[in-house]
């Protein structure tokens, strides 16, 4: 038996049992999962947890699952200490948490390793969700893994060659012809006509859950501590949400001593509409149209928008946007330095650091973690004039002419 | 019969008209407020739209061509 409880409404309190629902039918706002953490406390050390499985499911007991894991082999992933890119950025304990290397290369394999496998649970024999990269990977791989139907919806206007990652799982693979909107809208009604696990739709609560275990596991690979700053990238918004509650929760157990941390958004400035808020000072998330080159973080509408926002100020934190060029600039940067090649999300979020250190919102003494959550192979035709080789003729004569280097 | 949950977004211009009211005449619809603020400059609502796929269909495009946003109460399902 996990210690899920109900689903409450952050907004009205209204609870409701453990089911495949989002929305709180009575103010609509979105539902989370609730928890016995007294019974989770006396159960849990950090013992148990270190003697765990190596990968996202040694957190099992802070989940909401009953049955058997659908595990493609997510997380515990590499957390490396930054000094070359700390050096040029000035941090001296500047942290990387790279969730490129999860099985389908996102942090999304955290989600849907809960939500399908709750999608199990709830007897569905279908899973679907609507998604042009990451999220369409990691669903059909996971649906792969647990013999289960995937339909993937994607808008008419991606370019099939964005679609390898994620046919090559053999998800059935639905190109509607319209426009974002109109997949969004068809979605909706989809769920309420189907009895299908929608992985970011009904399911969204247990989704949400796996997103924390990314937390978790900085705190862990902290030796049980909270960093002093979290920069991480939003879209819906969700994952931040999940970072603090992480965080919060090993608090609330007793794994660690304090939360102190200053939680940062990262957004691209061509989709911001959660740091547009927090700029204005407003509690109100306006919608927007996105244009950017970082598709994966592209939500004009965030789901999970104003708790981030609230989490952001509530902590003495910040939301930074930073441009397209500068996005680039920061993938270039953290390969270049670290070693880490990652996806515009991920140079958003570098983008943010160097901004935030820069400004001396982020002080060099604090310890900062920088959430890397996606790679960059899937997404490389950003960079097509990184490519610049130096020709050389087939003689060492030549290689040692063109390289100026004489032996 | 359908539902659609929606939020309305009202420009500085529009707050202080009878949108929600005329929606539920002009078409065959039944408005459900769930949450709402609107100030003097700008506002928006939840609401839950319930009628003929057709009707919420219809009111919604005669609301957007106000000037008014309208998205889905949910968020943007799309994800990159
Ligand atoms: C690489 C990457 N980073 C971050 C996010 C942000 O996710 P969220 O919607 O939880 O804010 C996404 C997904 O949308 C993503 O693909
Ligand atoms: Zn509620």
């Amino acid at each position: 038996m996990s210690y899920a409880r109900t689903l409450r409404c952050r907004k009205c309190g209204q609870e409701y049992p453990l089911q495949p629902l989002n929305l709180c039918e009575s103010c609509l706002s979105p539902l989370e999962v609730s928890y016995d953490y007294k019974a989770m406390a006396k159960e849990l050390s950090r013992e148990k947890i270190a003697g765990g499985p190596t990968g996202m499911w040694r957190y099992r007991d802070m989940l909401p699952v009953e049955g058997e894991e659908v595990d493609i082999g997510t997380g515990f992933t590499p957390f490396v200490k930054a000094d070359n890119l700390g050096g040029e950025l000035g941090l001296d304990h500047l942290y990387i948490k790279n969730d490129c290397l999860n099985p389908t290369y996102s942090f999304k394999d955290r989600a849907v390793s809960v939500a399908v496998t709750k999608a199990l649970e709830f007897g569905f024999d279908t899973v679907a969700c609507a998604s042009t990269g990451n999220l369409a990977a990691s669903v059909a791989a996971h649906a792969a893994k647990a013999n289960m139907r995937a339909y993937v919806f994607v808008p008419s206007v991606v370019e099939p060659g964005n679609l390898v990652g994620t046919a090559v799982y053999n998800p059935v693979l639905v190109k509607v012809d319209g426009n974002y909107d109109a997949v969004n809208r068809l979605c909706a009604e989809v769920v309420r006509a189907h009895n299908w696990g929608f992985i970011n739709i009904n399911l969204r609560p247990y989704y949400a859950e796996g997103s924390k275990t990314i937390g978790l596991e900085v705190a862990e690979q902290l030796g049980w501590r909270a960093p002093d700053c979290v920069v991480a990238p939003a879209a819906s918004g969700l994952l931040f949400t999940r970072i603090w509650k992480g965080l919060d929760e090993l608090y609330m157990l007793g794994l660690i001593e304090s939360v102190n941390t200053h939680m940062y958004i990262a957004q691209a400035a061509g989709s911001s509409p959660i740091v547009n808020a927090f700029n204005a000072g407003s509690v109100h998330i306006h919608p927007v149209v996105p244009d950017t080159i970082a598709k994966s973080i592209a939500i004009g509408n965030p789901a999970n928008g104003y708790h981030a926002l609230m989490i952001a100020r509530q902590s003495g934190g910040g939301a930074c946007a930073v441009d397209d060029s500068e996005a680039i600039a920061g993938v270039q940067l953290l390969a270049q330095t670290e070693g880490i090649f990652t996806e515009p999300a991920g140079g958003v979020v570098i983008g943010t650091v160097k901004r935030l250190a820069a400004s001396g919102a982020i002080k060099r003494d604090e310890l900062v973690v920088a959430f890397i959550t996606g790679a960059g192979p899937r997404t490389q035709d950003i960079l097509a004039d990184v490519v610049q080789p130096v020709t050389v003729q087939p003689t060492l004569e030549s290689v040692e002419r063109v390289l100026g280097v004489i032996a | 019969m359908g539902k659609r949950q929606v939020m309305f977004t009202f420009p500085e211009s529009l707050t202080k008209e009878p949108t929600i009211y005329d929606i539920g005449h002009r078409f065959k619809v039944v408005t459900n407020i769930r949450r709402a603020d609107v100030t003097e400059s700008r506002g928006w609502v939840v609401l839950e739209l319930e009628g003929e796929e057709q009707d919420i269909e219809q009111g919604i495009a005669w609301v957007a061509s106000k000037g008014i946003r309208v998205d889905p109460v949910m968020g943007d399902v799309v994800e990159g």
